[in-house]
């Protein structure tokens, strides 16, 4: 298991997981849903099934909010 | 300027704030704001600017008022139902502060009007319900080199965050391109509570008068969320992107467009 950080809570994930199991695992039904940021960064969403997750991996999922009226 | 007897007495409670002062009451006199949407975040945004002596504030909607919007449309009364939503606003507006010089845009924000009506002000506020129009506002504030803040609600979360273009994070650094329709419910589908563009919108409200009284840290480079559920915020930090496609190393949006048509039909 890799322990991670995903939006400021703690979550032990399988090893190998990658970001797009971590969507499903999050339940984020479509990866258009959100955006996803690892350590900092902005990742390109055609790299989430390829990006592995790491021990110590600080993920924030920032959904889209298109409301405002 | 000088401030009258009148405002001094209006606006004591925030003069005798040591970091506003007079001379912050002024810069509140002398500001230019604009103003997109008058829905849910636009009406607080509207009611607390008006009343803290923004001097000059644009409102722009191209909508008239509907029964459904009063759950969270504050600025609006039910009698205003059937009429332009920027003329209810202006009304109230002035109600609440005659000091306040509101121009009214009856038509919403495109690619063609845009540039031309946010060239007269200083800071651009985002209270628009898609994110068509979320992305071409921020894709004008960054041809125009305007700050502007942005923010977005859906059902019991917002979230906000500012932006100075070239300088700070932007909304293209963080969310790229709007998602493609469908996949993200809107608000009618989706619903929202009134009192969460309520805290989004006083928020956006507050980051307007810290930017024109240049009091305290903006929401640069990081991202506000709110779970009201929790009754919780998080920041986020967020920085440019040198793969953004409007402010990135290779741009790929070089001119502004408007959007598809997808609109969070209230």
């Amino acid at each position: 298991m890799a322990n991670i950080i995903v939006n400021g809570e703690p979550l032990a994930v399988d090893d190998g997981a990658t970001v797009s199991d971590l969507l499903v695992e999050q339940k984020v039904k479509m990866p258009e849903m959100v955006s996803v940021e690892l350590n900092g960064t902005i990742l390109e969403r055609p790299t989430f099934p390829e990006t592995v997750l790491k021990e110590g991996d600080k993920v924030e999922f920032l959904y889209f909010m298109g409301g405002g009226a | 300027m000088n401030l009258t007897e009148e405002q001094i007495e209006r606006y004591s409670r925030q003069i005798i704030l040591p970091d506003i002062g007079g001379v912050g009451q002024e810069r509140l006199l002398s500001g230019k704001i604009l103003v997109i949407g008058a829905g849910g975040l636009g009406s607080p945004v509207a009611l607390y600017l008006a009343a803290a002596g923004v001097g000059t504030i644009g409102i722009m909607d191209g909508d008239a008022v509907d029964l459904s919007n009063l759950q969270r449309q504050v600025i609006h009364t039910t009698d205003d139902v059937g009429v332009q939503k920027v003329v209810s606003a202006k009304q109230t507006m002035n109600e609440i502060n005659p000091d306040v010089n509101v121009i009214t845009y009856e038509e919403r924000f495109t690619a063609a009007n845009g540039p031309e009506i946010l060239k007269d002000y200083d800071f651009v506020v985002d209270g628009t319900d898609s994110f068509g129009s979320k992305f071409l506002i921020a894709d004008a504030c960054h041809f125009a080199g305007k700050p502007y803040n942005h923010a977005g609600i859906l059902g019991f979360s917002g979230q906000t965050f500012s932006v100075k273009p070239g300088e700070t994070a932007c909304y293209r650094c963080v969310f790229r391109e709007a998602p493609p329709p469908g996949s993200v419910p809107t608000c009618s589908q989706a619903g929202v509570l009134g009192a969460v563009a309520g805290v989004i919108g006083t928020l956006q409200a507050n980051e307007v008068l810290k930017f024109l009284t240049e009091v305290g840290e903006p929401l640069y480079d990081r991202l506000l969320v709110f779970d009201a559920l929790k009754s919780s915020f998080r920041n986020v930090n967020v920085k440019r992107s040198s793969s953004c496609p409007l402010c990135g190393d290779s741009p790929t949006i070089t001119e502004l467009k408007d959007p598809e048509e997808e609109v969070c039909t209230l």
